[in-house]
């Protein structure tokens, strides 16, 4: 954009150099306006608002009765929000932690200078390009105890197989866990990939003429060089985790009971289906500061870095 | 060209004319199911009949949450649609928004306050004003049962709670799954109103109604919960998050015994063509015989701009009320008409106990509000009993004594 105007504004400097020139000077203002209008608005308005709401007694319908932080309070006393956190808690560690491990080594597996690589690579990425939606409602169907795997194993001749996880309040979240593994890992393979593609050659052929084997070439070469691509990772996974919400609406409606709610879910069960639009806001409020948790010290060592370039 | 001009301006004025009286209609509803959604169809040609556009508006979703969701938005941006699917105590809460139209002159036209019970036009007004118009009620303490499923494991149809549980264990014995039931908060729900009013309807008043402490922390609760979880055993492992007319498809398939369920579950079974008292029966829930709990579906009429849809929207409130719709829609969806002294011959028995059973309980004081079914209490509070009720229900090491305390609490927190 910027460039475009500043050649137009060139272009027509012959005639009348004053006034086009201003012109030329407000056009990359007048481009940038609506876009950071529209982002002032529909994104931190919407959030200073939701802020404002959490500190209201609404319920059905939008209100502006104060009532300081009493619906933190009851947040904090709502015993299924505490459920919903904790699953977070579980399914947000374990989701990144085996993400990043499948990813890694599905990368550095790739990476071995096969055959059809590009035919398996786009076969390891496709999961990401379903929704959540599709992957809950696939795993539901292979995880219900009646029809799924356990009857498959039964029907095989396992009579004693038992895989109730879908159904045991203490399992559930671990069923969140797979699917969304099974999504998401193959994404954090190909921006693995991409790193590993980016490490220099020659690095590598050094290391090799010193006599490094292959794992340690990789262990303390190549990996302590993907550290950005690490953070990388780790923001988009940790947001994917927070903002979860369609993976539990399709697998488990947060059920059995209401084991397996997360935040977002919780969120949207008490705003839109309880009219309880206070209580919801202040919800999505926590959610927000665990994304600002995480957000705010990567960009911070991520400017940092730029400061020292 | 003045001719081609004069032309013109009579075929958009005979166009216009003919338009003022014909509007549209759009109707917010989760009547989506087999039953329920060739019961709404007839509603829908009976509005074409009238000359009137139906723009139907179904939103998925058993317990009609997705519905509401959707509604509050529309109403929110100010273009709520002409009609929606609101019940109970929600319709209260509309008309404190100011959203719901007056429908008094379309009510005295067709008498509704002499045509219907008192109970059901007292929820259809708003501070003395008609707001709704009821489509049926639903009796929701009924169990259905499949009667091959009792013979071959030679139980037989339980009175009682205490009964229930060993009539289950001998169908569990034979191999078939005693109740069918699907894992969603409003169908635990369901269950357990129908245990809680087997205590009585005094009890269940005063629990559910009248949100009493005493009452929710009785010994009373506490049996109920009791019972309750010993219904766990007689669900098969895969009823979670099951919806309801799967679960009535089982007794349908002779895979189940039983369904606690209200008679929405008919539309079911006719729907699959099956006969009432040949290959289903119908009993009220274990001990509850002489109470109902009622669910009156409605639709609230919203404010609409334009003459032609305000005429649209007054015919249909005044359809809705007819005997030819009551009768078709109500046979179709297995509930009863709302209207008093309608012809009874086309419905079946399960229909006639109903209706017997709706006029007698009305005089004992037995008529109570469904509370699974957002009748009883608003949703902030429905929504914090559910919880506990399906928590309880999934949730193994918790005791009877734990989940009576944490609904007292919860109740008292919603508030």
């Amino acid at each position: 954009m910027n460039t475009k105007a500043a050649n137009s504004g060139s272009g027509q400097t012959q005639s009348g150099r004053p006034a086009r020139l201003s012109l030329a000077d407000w056009m990359p203002k007048i481009v940038m306006a609506p876009t950071v209008l529209v982002t002032l608005v529909c994104i931190y308005g919407y959030m200073i608002w939701t802020a404002v709401l959490s500190f209201t007694g609404s319920r059905m319908l939008p209100s502006y009765n104060f009532v300081g932080f009493e619906q933190y309070e009851r947040l904090f006393n709502n015993d299924r929000w505490m459920v919903a956190l904790t699953n977070l808690g579980i399914f947000g560690g374990l989701f990144i932690a085996i993400c990043l491990f499948l990813g890694v080594i599905l990368a550095i597996f790739l990476d071995q200078k096969i055959r059809a690589e590009g035919a398996i690579r786009t076969i390891y990425l496709y999961p990401m390009a379903i929704s959540f939606i599709v992957t809950g409602t696939a795993w539901k169907w292979l995880l219900n105890p009646t029809n799924g795997l356990e009857k498959m194993m039964i029907d095989f001749g396992f009579v004693n197989f038992k895989f109730d996880w879908l159904i045991n309040p203490d399992m559930v979240v671990y069923c969140l866990v797979i699917a969304a593994v099974w999504q998401a890992s193959g994404f954090v393979m190909a921006l693995f990939l991409a790193g590993l593609r980016g490490v220099d050659g020659d690095l590598i052929k050094a290391a090799h003429l010193d006599g490094a084997s292959t794992f340690t070439t990789y262990r303390r070469i190549i990996l302590p060089s993907l550290k950005p691509v690490f953070f990388s990772a780790l923001v988009v996974l940790s947001h994917i985790a927070i903002k979860s919400f369609d993976l539990v609406a399709a697998l488990t409606n947060g059920g059995p009971g209401y084991a397996s709610d997360l935040p977002a879910n919780f969120m949207y069960t008490y705003t839109f289906t309880r009219s309880q639009i206070g209580l919801g806001s202040a919800s999505a409020m926590v959610m927000l500061g665990c994304v600002l948790a995480i957000l705010v010290p990567y960009l911070y060592s991520e400017l940092r870095g730029k400061r020292h370039e | 060209m003045k001719k081609i001009a004069f032309g013109l301006t009579t075929v958009a004025l005979s166009l216009a004319a003919a338009t003022a009286q014909a509007g549209e209609v759009e109707v917010l509803h989760w009547w989506t199911s087999g039953g329920e959604a060739a019961a709404i169809n007839v509603l829908k040609e009976q509005m074409v009949e009238a000359d009137h556009t139906w723009k139907d508006f179904a939103v998925a979703g058993g317990g009609g949450e997705s519905a509401m969701t959707v509604l509050k938005s529309r109403a929110i941006s100010g273009n709520p649609p002409s009609a929606a699917q609101i019940k109970g105590p929600t319709i209260q809460e509309w008309g404190d928004l100011g959203f719901l139209t007056n429908l008094d002159d379309v009510a005295k036209a067709g008498e509704w306050d002499v045509i219907l019970p008192q109970v059901i036009s007292d929820v259809m007004k708003y501070d003395g004003h008609y707001v709704a118009a009821p489509v049926n009620v639903h009796r929701v303490n009924w169990m259905w049962a499949n009667p091959e499923v009792f013979r071959k494991s030679g139980a037989s149809i339980p009175t009682s709670w205490e009964q229930f549980i060993v009539e289950a264990k001998k169908i569990k014995a034979a191999g078939f799954t005693p109740l069918a039931h699907g894992g969603q908060n409003w169908q635990d729900a369901t269950l357990f109103e129908a245990i809680a009013l087997s205590k009585g309807a005094r009890f269940y008043s005063s629990a559910f109604i009248g949100l009493s402490d005493t009452a929710l922390r009785s010994q009373d609760m506490i049996d109920v919960f009791d019972t309750f979880k010993q219904m766990r055993e007689f669900v098969d492992p895969g009823f979670s998050g099951r919806d309801w007319n799967i679960a009535t498809s089982m007794v349908i398939n002779g895979d189940a015994a039983m369904q606690i369920m209200g008679d929405w579950a008919k539309g079911e079974f006719t729907a699959a063509g099956k006969k009432a008292g040949v290959d289903y029966v119908c009993y009220p829930a274990p001990g509850t015989s002489g109470a109902f709990t009622f669910n009156i579906d409605s639709l609230a009429m919203f404010k609409v701009e334009g003459k032609d849809k305000q005429a649209a929207q007054k015919d249909l409130a005044r359809l809705i009320l007819e005997p030819k719709f009551q009768e078709t829609f109500n046979l179709n969806k297995g509930s009863i008409p709302v209207r008093l002294n309608m012809p009874r011959d086309k419905f079946d028995t399960c229909a006639h106990a109903s209706m017997d059973s709706f006029l007698a309980s009305s005089t004992t004081g037995d008529l109570v509000p469904s509370m699974a079914h957002g009748m009883a209490v608003n949703s902030m509070v429905q929504g914090a009993i559910f919880d506990v009720v399906t928590n309880f229900f999934n949730d193994e090491s918790m005791t009877s004594e734990e989940a009576v305390d944490k609904l007292a609490r919860a109740v008292k927190a919603s508030m």
